[in-house]
């Protein structure tokens, strides 16, 4: 395995007796886009600052390249930020800003020419060099921010809920440029987000952090497919969390039923959460359905219509289809075995990459580091 | 309606500046062209430029206020940069502000205290072998004060201006390699100019015409354009010439303000 450029070996932060990250352990490697994804106050925007200098841990160490860089300030680390307002420097212009860092390197003119066409014309803002920053609009005023903190050749760009701030279009042709602009350099880019949609169409890895920690950690579809717990269930797009029993490996009773799955390696009769995604089921016949259930109400959502409905145990389904169902009307829910995905209550990471390991050899085969 | 209503409430403030600030320059004005008779003349100006003593006057009093200037600003950015980052700034900005409260002729007095024959100063220096000086009435003493009571309307700006200025642009500027000191001079400097500026005006203006310390710590060898407008208004009597001078700071302070004026926002 390659040596990561970026890690955390049990990193915590205090301030006073406020505990803002507990025991944090992770690895970057080179070359990918990571995403630490959770909602404010959770410690994501901590663990960038760590990793830009702005902040010392109170305990634990952070290496880069095997190195230990705890007190090593911001400006020598070959790590640049892209702050969540953009701090450009109101007193410069935008060729100033993009060339700040060569600047203070001393480098030629010619040089700084060069680089800051290329890198405005990476952002797709070529011949902005003599515009004043308060010209700009807020998404031009992103992409000098990005390509000032490219210019500066970095190994690891952090970007700091960079995209919170744009209007839903823009945001989603910066998410897809950035992605872009990522590949193309192969730096390893930390992205910090609390918009999981974000973080799922950008990302190669991501972290799920809440409360000082990280909950789970995986590639977009693992995360998505195979939450570890109720909390990451819910944050990472729309489910249906039923109550259930692990009967035996593979069969797992819920709403008064048993179904066939593809999950194990639990305790007999173990209590369980079952996770379905709501786009996972389909209203068909009652006849052929796995669960009956009456439409509570429906609501027209563009691509599809976003059903609520209850079974005859009370418990509430969320389902999305493609075609419009009658609110009233009795439906049959169907799903196949590869749908169901069984949370056991409080399980650590480790135990749940194990076990998904052991359980599931014909996918996921990178679920563990 | 609205309109009338709001012309209605600014009514005060236009006869304030009536009254109080175009009235009284039209006046100054229009006295700067009378001789002692009360007759129309050109002469206060013609003396003015003529003689070279109110020549030598006008530059002894751009001179001095230039350097109380400088000296305000030498001892005042520092002190505004470090009190900004301290934890409880608004608690030291207050012990700054507080020597404003002061009555200008008291902190005068409390100087010669200082700086007399048998004052403090020279009883240290006494003490640590150098002997009395001659510290009362030098042009070193009359900075000293003069700096002294100028420090506040300095630090003030400076310090609002660098506590207006946004940390992260202060982090970006580290994170894009720069080092405490490039930081400071590439951006925290820059960003806080217009409370230089501000300072400068603050200061620079009342020192060209401060008279009270050049009377009673510059002992009158340190000569003012607000020396000399005093000593015509009260004791020549020569109100034409006392008003001249008057018009002739104006004009230096119009001067002042345009040279320190904010020239457009972030351009060159």
């Amino acid at each position: 395995m390659t040596q990561p450029i970026i890690e955390f070996e049990h990193v915590a932060m205090q301030y006073g007796d406020n505990v803002v990250l507990k025991s944090i352990d992770l690895e970057i490697e080179s070359g990918k886009f990571y995403t630490l994804l959770g909602s404010s106050g959770s410690g994501k925007t901590t663990i960038l600052r760590l990793m830009a200098g702005f902040l010392t841990p109170t305990a634990g160490n952070i290496y880069f390249e095997g190195k230990n860089i705890n007190n090593v300030p911001p400006e020598k680390r070959r790590i640049n930020t892209v702050f969540q307002n953009y701090a450009l420097f109101p007193n410069m212009n935008v060729f100033e800003n993009v060339a700040f860092g060569m600047t203070l390197k001393g480098k030629s003119k010619r040089e700084m020419t060069e680089k800051v066409s290329e890198m405005l014309a990476l952002v797709k803002l070529s011949g902005y060099e003599d515009r004043e920053i308060s010209e700009l609009s807020g998404g031009q005023q992103q992409r000098v921010a990005i390509a000032r903190a490219l210019a500066n050749e970095p190994e690891i760009l952090v970007l700091d809920e960079p995209l919170s701030a744009l209007d839903y279009k823009l945001r989603k042709t910066m998410q897809y440029e950035l992605r872009n602009i990522q590949q193309r350099l192969g730096i390893t880019f930390v992205f910090v987000t609390h918009d999981q949609e974000e973080a799922l169409a950008m990302s190669d890895w991501i972290f799920v952090m809440d409360d000082g920690e990280i909950l789970q950690n995986g590639t977009p579809v693992d995360i998505y497919d195979a939450p570890i717990n109720h909390f990451v269930a819910e944050f990472i797009g729309e489910s249906n969390i039923i109550p259930g029993v692990m009967r035996e490996d593979y069969l797992v009773a819920f709403a008064g039923k048993e179904f066939e799955n593809v999950d194990g390696g639990m305790r007999p009769n173990e209590p369980v959460e079952v996770v379905l995604r709501p786009e996972d089921l389909d209203l068909v016949d009652v006849s052929e359905g796995k669960l009956v259930v009456t439409i509570d109400d429906e609501s027209f959502r563009g691509d599809y219509y976003e059903i609520t409905a209850h079974d005859d145990d009370q418990n509430h389904w969320q389902v999305q289809a493609t075609n419009s169902a009658e609110v009233g009307q009795r439906y049959g829910l169907y799903f196949d075995p590869e749908d169901i995905h069984i949370m056991r209550l409080n399980e650590s990471e480790e135990d749940f990459d194990a076990r998904l390991e052991q359980y599931e050899e014909e996918e996921a085969p990178d679920a563990s580091d | 309606m609205h309109q009338t209503k709001a012309f209605n409430y600014s009514v005060p403030y236009y006869a304030w500046l009536l009254l109080f600030v175009i009235a009284p320059v039209i006046l100054l004005l229009f006295e700067s062209f009378m001789d002692v008779h009360g007759n129309f003349t050109l002469n206060n100006y013609q003396t003015y430029f003529s003689s070279g003593t109110y020549i030598r006057m006008t530059f002894n009093s751009v001179f001095f206020a230039f350097m109380v200037t400088v000296i305000t600003l030498a001892i005042s950015y520092p002190m505004a940069l470090i009190m900004s980052r301290l934890k409880h700034a608004q608690f030291w900005l207050m012990l700054v502000i507080l020597p404003t409260w002061v009555n200008l002729l008291l902190k005068a007095y409390a100087f010669i205290g200082l700086f007399a024959k048998q004052g403090t100063l020279n009883e240290f220096l006494t003490f640590v072998g150098i002997g009395p000086q001659q510290i009362m009435f030098t042009d070193g003493a009359f900075m000293a004060v003069a700096a002294y009571v100028q420090i506040p309307f300095m630090i003030m700006p400076i310090f609002n201006s660098l506590v207006e200025i946004d940390q992260s642009l202060v982090n970006a500027a580290r994170d894009l390699g720069a080092s405490s000191a490039q930081t400071l001079r590439k951006v925290i400097i820059p960003l806080s100019m217009n409370g230089v500026r501000t300072g400068v005006q603050a200061v620079f203006i009342p020192t060209l015409s401060l008279f009270m310390i050049t009377r009673l710590i510059g002992g009158n060898r340190v000569i003012t354009l607000g020396t000399a407008i005093e000593e015509h208004f009260l004791v020549t009597q020569n109100w034409g010439m006392g008003s001249t001078i008057g018009i002739i700071l104006i004009i230096a302070m119009a001067i002042t303000m345009y040279l320190t004026r904010d020239r457009k926002q972030g351009g060159k």
